[in-house]
Order: structure tokens, then C-alpha cells, then sequence
């Protein structure tokens, strides 16, 4: 049997230090190792996007990534990034348009749909869709996901 | 599913990453951006007993132009060949196709090197790098060697590199002021694997076409070249009759197949409509970007 190995990371914005198995996945370690159950884990392999978080910035699947690449990272989940505010007005738009149901999709989307918003402040609902193709939701048909980014986009 | 146990191993220059294959030959998988890897594990198909990490090798990473090449190496990023000007000033062929390319979240990881070793035969770039006769720069201990894409892929999910070898770099020339390329695909939704697409490149002197390349994937084992098209296509003004000509001979130059995404027909119907766009692409180009 493989042994573990030690990573220190920082998670939304605290540090974080533990030894994991080298097979452990990112988003299985924040949802077991540290409690972060916000980041939803689908297909586990790559095709839902229930998965999403930033690592390093950078949009990621977390189920595609192992625990041990992410040593030295900064690594922000929902949570950290609702508790900042860095979410809200789209939150907003989510709430005001129905574009949820159950839910399960919906860290994933936020996080995609910010990620965006941050490179195209304004993008065409076409962009819209092209973006969130990597994102699936069982429930709501996209069609009040896309008005609901759409209308996040044109608040000021 | 969860993956199956492995040692892990994140070397820090490429001798030891060499070093570390050649000692562990067949029971160590590198990882790269995990895109294609992860998944693999995840469902169980392979079960590696070391797992090398070569995100580390820096030197592995970038784009540079001179003196007409371009060298990608192998650890850039979908997304920073998207970002690149590089990329889309002399080897625009890329830059359309990486679009195509999987979704953001994925292009955030993945990396051209693990796109070409891993030889999906549904994959864009493999298409793209045979179409631009890319030259593979292949690291082992004995030495680089340097593989040209038309003897890199053999068959699905199988390429030219040794176990104990690494793809450094990746070659391609500049594109000159006469050469054109062109993509298309056609794919049930943005950033899924295609059902087939078009890679191509050419000469093109106003209504001519020469050294015509036409690449298609997602149609055979590996990239497949349409050699009668081609032949078709080339030094004959580009009347409607000649493009019917080439579309007709996609009959002999290709053997799509059937499987759960499309029958072998409707992949012959999809290739003919996709020549027809690639001939007009190239004759007509469409700026980068304005095409969505
Ligand atoms: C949902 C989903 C959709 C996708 N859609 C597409 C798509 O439409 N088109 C497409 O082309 N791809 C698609 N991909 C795959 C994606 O493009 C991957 O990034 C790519 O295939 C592999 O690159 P990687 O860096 O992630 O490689 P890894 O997963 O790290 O490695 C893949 C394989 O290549 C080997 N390898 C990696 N780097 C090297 C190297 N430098 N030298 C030698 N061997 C190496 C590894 O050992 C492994 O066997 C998709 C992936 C997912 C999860
Ligand atoms: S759980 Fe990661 S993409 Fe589905
Ligand atoms: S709201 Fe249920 S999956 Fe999207």
C-alpha cells in the first residue's frame, strides 16, 4: 500500500495542512478531509461540472485533479467564495429567475458563470451558452440559467 | 468511481522524470494535465503503480516563435494556446480549433503534450498537428529525437512514444503569406468530442489550391488523411464541379464507423459537408473570433 504524503494548501483563505493518499481526489478531500460539502461530486469524470472550484484562480474540475497537486495551492470552494460576496448579484439572479430546483448543479454553475463574467462582462447569450456547456443541470432546461446570467451581466 | 491506489511521484527536471520512467517501465503512467488521465482512473481502465506528476517541469511550458517556427511545449495549456497571439498570428489552424476543444474548466488543465500522447482519435489537435506536419520533440535518456506527425499516431490511443520517453515540444512553421488553413467539426454540443471534423491546410493562389492537406478525425483509428481528395482539390480553379469531385472521392479515402454516436453513413454525409466548408474557409477566411 501506498503511504501518504504531506500537502499544506490554503482554502479559502485559511491555511490548511494534512497527509493524503496519493488516489485521493481534490473535491474528496475538501468534502471529507475538510468538511467543504458545497463543491457536489457527479459523474467523477470530468463530464458534469457538479465538480467546480477555482484552483489558483483558475476554474477546475475537482474531481480531475488529485489532492496532492494541489500542495502549495490556493484553492476557493463555494463557500469561501459566497461568504465573500464574490457571488451575490449572480445569487440574486439564480433566486429572482427560478434557475434552480434541486440545487445540485448549482455551486458549479455559479462558479462557471462568474468565471465569465470576470473574462466578458457582457457576453451575448450564445457566449452564455458556449461557456456553461461544461456544466450540467438535470432540472431546469438551462433556459432560466442563461436569463438569470444574462441578467446578472446587465445589472451595474 | 474512485481510483485505484498509487505511488506518486512529482520529479523536478526532466533527467529525473527520465530517470524515474526507465527505472519503473511499464507500471508508471505520467500525469500531465490529468484531463484525460483522471478520468481514466476514476473509471478504473487503467490502474498504474506510480503515478508521475511532470506539472512541475517548467521548462516544459510555453510558446515561442524564431526564424519562421513556432515551439509549443508540451505542458502549455488549451487555454493558453487560446490566449495566444503567437498561436494566432502563425498557426491560426490551432487557435480555431482549441475553441473546440473540451469546455473552460477543462482547457484550464489540459495540455497540447497529453492531447497528442493520449491520441484520442476524436481529439482536434492530433488532426491539426498532421495537417501542419508538426514535428514531435521526443525526450529519452538515450537523447531527443524528433517525430514527424505523419509517423506519430498508429492507432487508437497508440503513438510512436516509448514507455520510457516524454514529449517535450511540439514544431510547426510559420505559416507564410500564401498558406491558409481551415477547421470545422460537427459535435451534438459545444466542446464534446466530434462526430467528425476537418482539419486542413493549403497554398492557396487566388481560385487554386496547392499542397492541399485535408485531415479528418473522429472518422478512424488516428488522424486520416483524404489523399484522392486532395489530389482533386489541387492546381484546378475551384469550380462546383471540382468540389463535387473531392466529396465523391471521399468514398475511397475514407472508412468511417458506426457506433453509438453516428451510423458510418450519416459520418460519410458529414464528411462531404464538411470539405465543402473547409474549400470555402480557405478560399474566403473568416477573421478569428468573428466566426462564434
Ligand atoms: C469532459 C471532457 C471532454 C473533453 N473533450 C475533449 C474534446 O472535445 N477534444 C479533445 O481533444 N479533448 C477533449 N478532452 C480531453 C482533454 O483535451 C485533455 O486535456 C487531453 O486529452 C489530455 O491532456 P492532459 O494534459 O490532461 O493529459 P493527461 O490526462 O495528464 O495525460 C493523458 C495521457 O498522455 C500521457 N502524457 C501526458 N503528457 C505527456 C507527455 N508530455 N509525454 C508523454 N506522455 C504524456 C499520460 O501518461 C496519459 O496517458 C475532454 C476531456 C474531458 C474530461
Ligand atoms: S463530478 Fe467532476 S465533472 Fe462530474
Ligand atoms: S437544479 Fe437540479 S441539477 Fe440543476
Amino acid at each position: 500500500m501506498p503511504g501518504t504524503i504531506p500537502i499544506a494548501l490554503t482554502v479559502n483563505g485559511a491555511p490548511v495542512s494534512r497527509a493524503v493518499e496519493p488516489r485521493l481526489n481534490l473535491v474528496d478531500f475538501l468534502r471529507i478531509d475538510l468538511g467543504l460539502t458545497g463543491t457536489h461530486v457527479g459523474c467523477e469524470h470530468g463530464v458534469c461540472g457538479a465538480c467546480t472550484l477555482l484552483l489558483d484562480g483558475d476554474m477546475v474540475r475537482g474531481c480531475l485533479v488529485l489532492a496532492v497537486q494541489a500542495d502549495g495551492a490556493v484553492v476557493e470552494t463555494i463557500e469561501g467564495l459566497s461568504e465573500r460576496g464574490a457571488l451575490r448579484r449572480l445569487q440574486d439572479a439564480f433566486l429572482a429567475r427560478n434557475a434552480l430546483q434541486c440545487g445540485f448543479c448549482t455551486p458549479g454553475m455559479l462558479i462557471a458563470a462568474a468565471a465569465l463574467l470576470a473574462q466578458d462582462p457582457a457576453p451575448s447569450r450564445d457566449a452564455i451558452r458556449a461557456h456553461l456547456s461544461g456544466n450540467y443541470c438535470r432540472c431546469t432546461g438551462y433556459h432560466a440559467i442563461i436569463d438569470a446570467v444574462e441578467a446578472a451581466a446587465a445589472k451595474p | 468511481m474512485k481510483p485505484p491506489s498509487f505511488d506518486y511521484v512529482r520529479p523536478r527536471s526532466l533527467s529525473e522524470a527520465l530517470g524515474i520512467l526507465a527505472a519503473r517501465g511499464d507500471g508508471a503512467r505520467l500525469l500531465a494535465g490529468g484531463q484525460s488521465l483522471m478520468p481514466a482512473l476514476n473509471m478504473r481502465l487503467l490502474s498504474p503503480e506510480l503515478v508521475v506528476d511532470i506539472g512541475g517541469l517548467d521548462d516544459l511550458r510555453g510558446i515561442v516563435e524564431r526564424d519562421g517556427l513556432v515551439r509549443i511545449g508540451a505542458l502549455t495549456r488549451h487555454v493558453d494556446l487560446q490566449r495566444s497571439a503567437i498561436v494566432v498570428r502563425h498557426v491560426p489552424l490551432l487557435a480555431v480549433a482549441i475553441d473546440h476543444v473540451a469546455h473552460p474548466a477543462i482547457r484550464n488543465r489540459g495540455t497540447i503534450g497529453g492531447s497528442i500522447a493520449f491520441a484520442d482519435p476524436a481529439a482536434e489537435l492530433p488532426a491539426c498537428a498532421v495537417a501542419l506536419q508538426a514535428r514531435m520533440i521526443v525526450a529519452g535518456m538515450a537523447g531527443t529525437r524528433i517525430v514527424p506527425a505523419d509517423e506519430f499516431f498508429l492507432g487508437i490511443y497508440e503513438t510512436a512514444l516509448g514507455p520510457d520517453e516524454i514529449l517535450v515540444a511540439l514544431e510547426f512553421d510559420a505559416v507564410g503569406p500564401d498558406q491558409r488553413s481551415a477547421f470545422a467539426e460537427l459535435a451534438r454540443r459545444r466542446g464534446d468530442y466530434a462526430l467528425v471534423g476537418l482539419a486542413a491546410h493549403a497554398r492557396v493562389d487566388a481560385d487554386r489550391l496547392d499542397e492541399v492537406r485535408l485531415v479528418y478525425f473522429s472518422i478512424g483509428p488516428t488522424p486520416v488523411r483524404a489523399r484522392t481528395a486532395e489530389a482533386l482539390l489541387t492546381g484546378r480553379p475551384l469550380t462546383r464541379d471540382t468540389v463535387t469531385a473531392a466529396q465523391a472521392a471521399l468514398a475511397a479515402d475514407l472508412d468511417p464507423p458506426a457506433d453509438t454516436q453516428a451510423s458510418s453513413a450519416a459520418r460519410r454525409q458529414m464528411a462531404r459537408v464538411l470539405l465543402a466548408r473547409v474549400v470555402m474557409e480557405l478560399l474566403d477566411p473568416v477573421p478569428i473570433g468573428a466566426g462564434g
